[in-house]
C-alpha cells in the first residue's frame, strides 16, 4: 500500500521531495488521478498529491491571465471563467466518459472528473481548437514548482509577451510530472466566441475527405475545429451524439468543420466555405450538407475533444484488451496513415476504428492490445509504429482497458514514442537536471527516465 | 556590461585552430584579418563592440556539427550569429570566441502546402518564407521588425515576436521543428511536420534560448492563409490613461485585434517631422489598432472600435479606408527609430513587458525618471500585449552618458517587474540584460535554468556572457544538500 503524502504547503512539498531524495524513495505525481491511465504505469513506494494547492488566486479578465494552485480542478476554473465569457482556448477536453477502468473512488465527484490545470498542463493535453489557437504549452505562461531535487524555483510570469530566460513552462507541459512537482501555474484566457457554427459535409470518401478539409485550411476562414469521422466508424453500430449531428443525416462519413466570432463573420465564412466545399472539382460533392449551431457545435466539439466516438471500444463492460492510440502526423497524410494501420496491421478487422482531427493531423485509434496472428510482434505498437515511419510524426498508447492487466500492458509497451540515440540521451540530461535521483514518477514517460 | 575575462588558454590555441579549421573548410571560409573581422563586431545593441577569435563560414550541418565538436574538444567558446540583428547583444562576439555564421544556410528547402508549413535553413530572412509562399496566398505571420534582415533562426533563438502577435503568437506559437547541433557535434531533430513534438518540448525550449543550448541549422515554420483585408483605425487621447482605458475595453469586449500599437507625444511629433505621416499634433497619446480577416468581419469589428474609443473619451478618430491609408497609419509608427535617430545621436530601445492596467502609471513613472537622470525617453508601445518600448535617447559621445542611459533603462525594467511585469518581451535577455536577471529571478530559479544548460553544453562553452550574470560551473549546480531524511513536518498530512 503506497503512502500519500499531501503537502499543503511549498515547504512541505519541498519536504517530501528532500525526504524522497535521502531516502531513494520514488514519488507518483498526482492531481486529481483522471490521467493515472495514460502514459506507463509508475513504480513509486509513495503517492504525491498535488490537490493541496487549490484555488484561483488571481484571475484579472481584462489582462486575460489567471493564476491557480496546480491542484484546481478544471471544472472549477472553467465555472468561473464562463461567468466572464472567457475560455482556456485549448479546449482541456474529459475523458473520463470514454476511459472507465482507471477512475478511483476519489473522482466520483463531477468536479474531479475532468481533471486538474496542473494535470492538463503537464500532458499538454489540448482539444480540437489546438491546430488553430495553440496547445496547452502555448497558454501556460508561467509556475512555481520544486523540482525532483527539491529545490524551488519559478520560471515564466504574469504576462503573455516574456522571453525572460529560458522558457521552463514549454518543458514542463508535457513531461508528465517527472521534473518537477509544480504547485502554481499561470495561464493565458480567451475571449470566448460570440458566435459557433459547424459546417457539416456528409459521404466523402476518406481521402476525398482529406482534401476536402485540406482546401478549407487553405482560405482565411479561420477555422477553429476541422474532424472528420469516417464511414468505417459507422459500420458496426450507428453512432449517437447528443448533438443533432446524426438527427436528420445519414449515418455516413462526416467532415466537421468549425467557424467561431462575431455573428456576421460567422456566417459570411461558413457561406463562403460551403460554396466552396460544395463546389469544387477535386473531390467529389457531398451527398448532405447541415450547419450546427453554437448550442449544438458546444455540444458535437466536446464530444470530439472528449473521444465520445470511440466510446463503444471501451466500454467498462469489455473483457478483451483494447487499446486506445493517439498519432500525430503531417495532417494531409493522417488519413493513409490510418488505412496503413487499419487494413494492413489490423486486416481490416472490425474491432478497430479511428477519426481525424486538426485538419487530419491528429488520428485517434480504437484497436486490440495485440497484433493480429502472424505479425512479427504480438504487441500491436511495433505494427503501428512501422505503419507510420514512411510519413514521420509520433504515436502515444494513450489508454488501455479491459481486462485485469491494462496496467501491464502500458509498463510493456514503449507509450511514447522511442527517441533516437542522441535525442533519448539529451532527455536524460533534461530530467537528471531537474531530477538526479530520479524520485518523480519514475518510468511514466519512458523505461529508465 | 563586463564580459567575462579573455581565457589566455584559448587565445593561445588561435593559430592551432585555425591549422584544425583549415582540415574542415576553404580558406575563404574562415574569417582571420582585422579588417574583415570588423564586420562582425557587433550586432544591433550598437554600444557594445568585440572583435571575435575569427569567424567561420559553414555551408553544411555537417561543417557545423565538426566545427562544434572541435571546438568543443579545444575548450574554445562559440556564438552563433544569423543576421546579427539581436537587440540584447545576443550575437556580440567574444574575445576568446568563434563566431560561428549561419549566412550560407540561406535555402529554401521545402514548400508544403498540403500540410501548410515551409522547411528554411535557419539563415533564410523570415521575410523571404512568407515572399517564398506569397504567389499561393500564404504568409508566416511572425513579424519583427527587422524581418527584412533578420533570420529564422535567429528568430527562433530569440523568440521574436512582432506587431502582429497579440493575435498570431510569437514564434514559439508558430514552429513545428528543427534541427540543431550540440556544441559536442551532436544533431539533433525535433518535430517536424506535425503538431507537438514528441517527449520532452524540446522544441519550446530552444526557441528563446538564446544561443546557449544549440546551432539552430534548420527549421519548420507554419504558415497560414492570408487574411483577405486589413483594416486600421488611428485615434488620439488627451492623456494616456484614456488610450490605456481604451486598450483595455477593446480586450475586454473580446476582440483581439492583429495589431494594438500606442505613440506618445514625443514619437508623434518626431515621426511627423520625420515622415509627415499626417498624425494629429494636438494629442498626448495615438492608439493603432489594426483588425484583420474577411470584410465582413473587420468592418463589423471597425466598428465596435470605434464605438469603445468614442465612449472612451478619444478626441480623434480615423478610419482606413484604402489600403495606402492603413499603411500611412503604419508609417509613423514605422518610422518612429530612424524618426529618434533623426534626433538624437544614440538611443537605447528598452522591451519590458507590464500587465496593461498598469501602463497609464509606468508611463508617468518613466518620465519621472527621465527627469531625474535627465536623460530624454520617448515610448513606443505594444499596447495590446505590455510591451513596452522606452527609447531612451543618449550621446556615446559624452562621456558617462551611455552609463547614465543603461542606468535609466535598468530603472525602467526595475519598474516593470516591480508592477508584475519582465524584463523583456520580445529582445531577449542577452548581454544587455543580463545583470538584471537577479531582479526578477531569484538564485534558486536561476540555478535550475543553468542545470537546463548543463545539460546542452556541460562546459559552458555555447555564448558564455550571455543571458546569466554569472555562468555556474555545472559540477557545482549538480552539487545536492541532502539533509538527514527526517520529515520536520510531523503534522504534513498523509492520508
Amino acid at each position: 500500500m503506497s503512502e500519500i503524502f499531501k503537502p499543503n504547503t511549498t515547504e512541505q512539498l519541498i519536504d517530501v521531495i528532500q525526504w524522497a531524495n535521502a531516502h531513494e524513495s520514488a514519488l507518483a505525481v498526482q492531481g486529481s488521478g483522471s490521467k493515472i491511465g495514460i502514459g506507463r504505469p509508475v513504480d513509486a513506494e509513495g503517492i504525491l498529491d498535488l490537490s493541496g494547492f487549490s484555488g484561483i488566486s488571481q484571475y484579472e479578465p481584462n489582462e486575460l491571465v489567471l493564476t491557480a494552485g496546480a491542484g484546481t480542478p478544471l471544472a472549477d476554473i472553467e465555472t468561473l471563467l464562463t461567468e466572464h465569457r472567457q475560455m482556456l482556448a485549448f479546449e482541456p477536453p474529459d475523458y473520463s466518459g470514454v476511459f472507465h477502468d482507471h477512475l478511483s473512488e476519489k473522482q466520483s465527484s463531477s468536479s474531479q472528473k475532468k481533471g486538474t490545470l496542473g494535470g492538463v498542463l503537464s500532458g499538454n493535453i489540448s482539444g480540437p481548437r489546438r491546430f488553430y489557437a495553440g496547445a496547452a504549452r502555448d497558454h501556460f505562461l508561467g509556475f512555481r514548482a520544486v523540482s525532483g531535487r527539491g529545490d524551488p524555483f519559478k520560471s515564466g510570469g504574469r504576462v503573455v509577451k516574456n522571453v525572460t530566460g529560458f522558457d521552463l513552462s514549454k518543458l514542463m507541459a508535457g513531461s508528465w510530472g517527472t521534473l518537477a512537482a509544480c504547485w502554481e501555474v499561470t495561464v493565458k484566457v480567451l475571449p470566448m466566441p460570440e458566435k459557433t457554427r459547424t459546417l457539416l459535409l456528409f459521404g466523402l470518401s476518406d481521402e476525398d475527405a482529406s482534401r476536402c478539409i485540406g482546401s478549407a485550411a487553405a482560405t482565411p476562414n479561420s477555422i477553429s475545429g476541422a474532424s472528420y469521422l469516417p464511414a468505417s466508424l459507422f459500420t458496426r453500430s450507428p453512432q449517437s451524439s447528443a448533438s443533432s449531428v446524426f438527427a436528420n443525416n445519414p449515418q455516413s462519413s462526416v467532415i466537421a468543420l468549425r467557424v467561431e466570432g462575431p455573428e456576421p463573420s460567422v456566417e459570411h465564412r461558413i457561406n463562403a466555405l460551403r460554396e466552396l466545399l460544395t463546389t469544387s472539382k477535386n473531390y467529389a460533392r457531398p451527398n448532405h450538407v447541415e450547419v450546427l449551431n453554437s448550442t449544438d457545435s458546444r455540444v458535437f466539439w466536446n464530444e470530439i475533444g472528449n473521444l465520445h466516438f470511440l466510446s463503444s471500444d471501451f466500454q467498462a463492460s469489455n473483457t478483451q484488451q483494447q487499446a486506445c492510440w493517439r498519432l500525430s502526423v503531417p495532417p494531409a497524410v493522417g488519413w493513409q496513415v490510418a488505412h496503413n494501420i487499419t487494413e494492413k496491421v489490423f486486416k481490416s478487422n472490425p474491432k478497430v476504428s479511428w477519426f481525424s482531427d486538426q485538419a487530419g493531423g491528429l488520428i485517434w485509434l480504437s484497436c486490440p492490445v495485440n497484433s493480429p496472428a502472424g505479425a512479427p510482434t504480438k504487441n500491436s505498437e511495433h505494427s503501428i509504429r512501422s505503419a507510420m515511419e514512411p510519413w514521420g510524426g509520433h504515436a502515444t498508447l494513450w489508454q488501455v482497458t479491459g481486462g485485469d492487466n491494462a496496467a501491464d500492458h502500458r509498463r510493456n509497451t514503449q507509450v511514447f514514442q522511442p527517441q533516437p540515440k542522441a535525442l533519448a540521451a539529451l532527455t536524460q540530461r533534461v530530467k537528471r537536471s531537474f531530477d538526479p535521483n530520479g524520485v518523480l514518477n519514475p518510468g511514466r514517460m519512458y523505461t529508465g527516465l | 556590461m563586463e564580459m567575462p575575462a579573455a581565457e589566455a588558454t584559448i587565445l593561445n590555441q588561435r593559430e592551432a585552430l585555425i591549422t584544425d579549421l583549415r582540415s574542415l573548410l576553404p580558406a575563404d571560409r574562415i574569417v582571420i584579418d582585422q579588417p574583415s573581422l570588423r564586420a562582425y563586431d557587433r550586432d544591433a545593441l550598437t554600444a557594445y563592440r568585440q572583435l571575435p577569435l575569427l569567424v567561420v563560414l559553414p555551408d553544411t550541418v555537417a561543417e557545423v556539427s565538426q566545427i562544434l565538436a572541435l571546438c568543443n574538444r579545444r575548450n574554445i567558446k562559440v556564438v552563433a550569429r544569423g543576421a546579427g540583428t539581436s537587440l540584447s547583444g545576443g550575437a556580440l562576439p567574444l574575445e576568446d570566441g568563434v563566431l560561428l555564421s549561419l549566412g550560407r544556410f540561406n535555402k529554401v528547402l521545402d514548400i508544403d502546402y498540403d500540410n501548410r508549413c515551409v522547411t528554411a535553413q535557419s539563415g533564410v530572412t523570415n521575410l523571404s518564407i512568407s515572399d517564398a509562399v506569397a504567389d499561393q496566398n500564404f504568409y508566416y505571420a511572425p513579424d519583427p521588425s527587422s524581418q527584412i534582415a533578420c533570420t529564422i533562426g535567429g528568430n527562433v533563438a530569440e523568440n521574436s515576436g512582432g506587431v502582429h502577435c497579440l493575435k498570431y503568437g510569437m514564434t514559439t506559437n508558430n514552429i513545428l521543428g528543427l534541427e540543431m547541433v550540440l556544441m559536442d557535434g551532436t544533431v539533433i531533430r525535433l518535430g517536424g511536420q506535425h503538431l507537438d513534438s514528441e517527449g520532452y518540448d524540446l522544441l519550446g525550449l530552444l526557441t528563446g534560448s538564446e544561443g546557449l543550448l544549440g546551432v539552430i541549422t534548420e527549421v519548420t515554420v507554419r504558415i497560414l492563409p492570408r487574411p483577405e483585408v486589413a483594416r486600421a483605425v488611428l485615434l488620439g487621447f488627451d492623456n494616456n490613461e484614456d488610450a490605456g482605458q481604451v486598450v483595455g475595453n477593446i480586450i475586454a469586449n473580446g476582440i483581439i485585434p492583429a495589431g494594438l500599437e500606442m505613440m506618445d507625444k514625443f514619437i508623434i511629433a518626431a515621426s511627423e517631422d520625420y515622415c509627415h505621416a499626417g498624425y494629429p499634433l494636438d494629442v498626448e497619446a495615438l492608439l493603432i489598432v489594426e483588425l484583420d480577416g474577411n470584410p465582413v468581419e473587420v468592418d463589423h469589428l471597425i466598428n465596435q472600435v470605434v464605438d469603445i474609443a468614442k465612449a472612451g473619451a478619444s478626441t480623434s478618430v480615423q478610419v482606413s479606408n484604402s489600403e495606402a491609408e492603413r499603411l500611412r497609419f503604419w508609417l509613423g509608427r514605422k518610422s518612429a527609430f530612424p524618426a529618434l535617430g533623426s534626433l538624437s545621436p544614440d538611443y537605447l530601445c528598452m522591451d519590458g513587458t507590464i500587465p496593461r492596467s498598469q501602463l497609464p502609471d509606468v508611463l508617468r513613472r518613466i518620465s519621472a525618471l527621465g527627469v531625474h537622470h535627465g536623460l530624454r525617453v520617448a515610448n513606443v508601445f505594444h499596447a495590446g500585449d505590455g510591451n513596452l518600448h522606452p527609447l531612451i535617447m543618449y550621446d556615446s559621445n559624452i562621456p558617462g552618458e551611455l552609463e547614465i542611459a543603461e542606468a535609466f533603462g535598468a530603472d525602467i525594467l526595475r519598474l516593470c517587474v516591480e508592477v508584475g511585469g519582465v524584463l523583456t518581451g520580445e529582445h531577449g535577455i542577452g548581454v544587455e540584460k543580463r545583470d538584471l536577471m537577479g531582479v526578477i529571478f531569484d538564485q534558486g530559479d536561476l540555478n535550475q535554468q543553468m542545470r537546463v544548460k548543463c545539460a546542452f553544453d556541460p562546459e559552458g562553452r555555447l555564448n558564455p556572457g550571455k543571458v546569466f550574470p554569472t555562468l555556474h560551473r555545472c559540477a557545482e549546480l549538480g552539487h545536492m544538500h541532502v539533509h538527514n531524511g527526517e520529515l520536520p513536518f510531523p503534522e504534513l498530512p498523509r492520508l
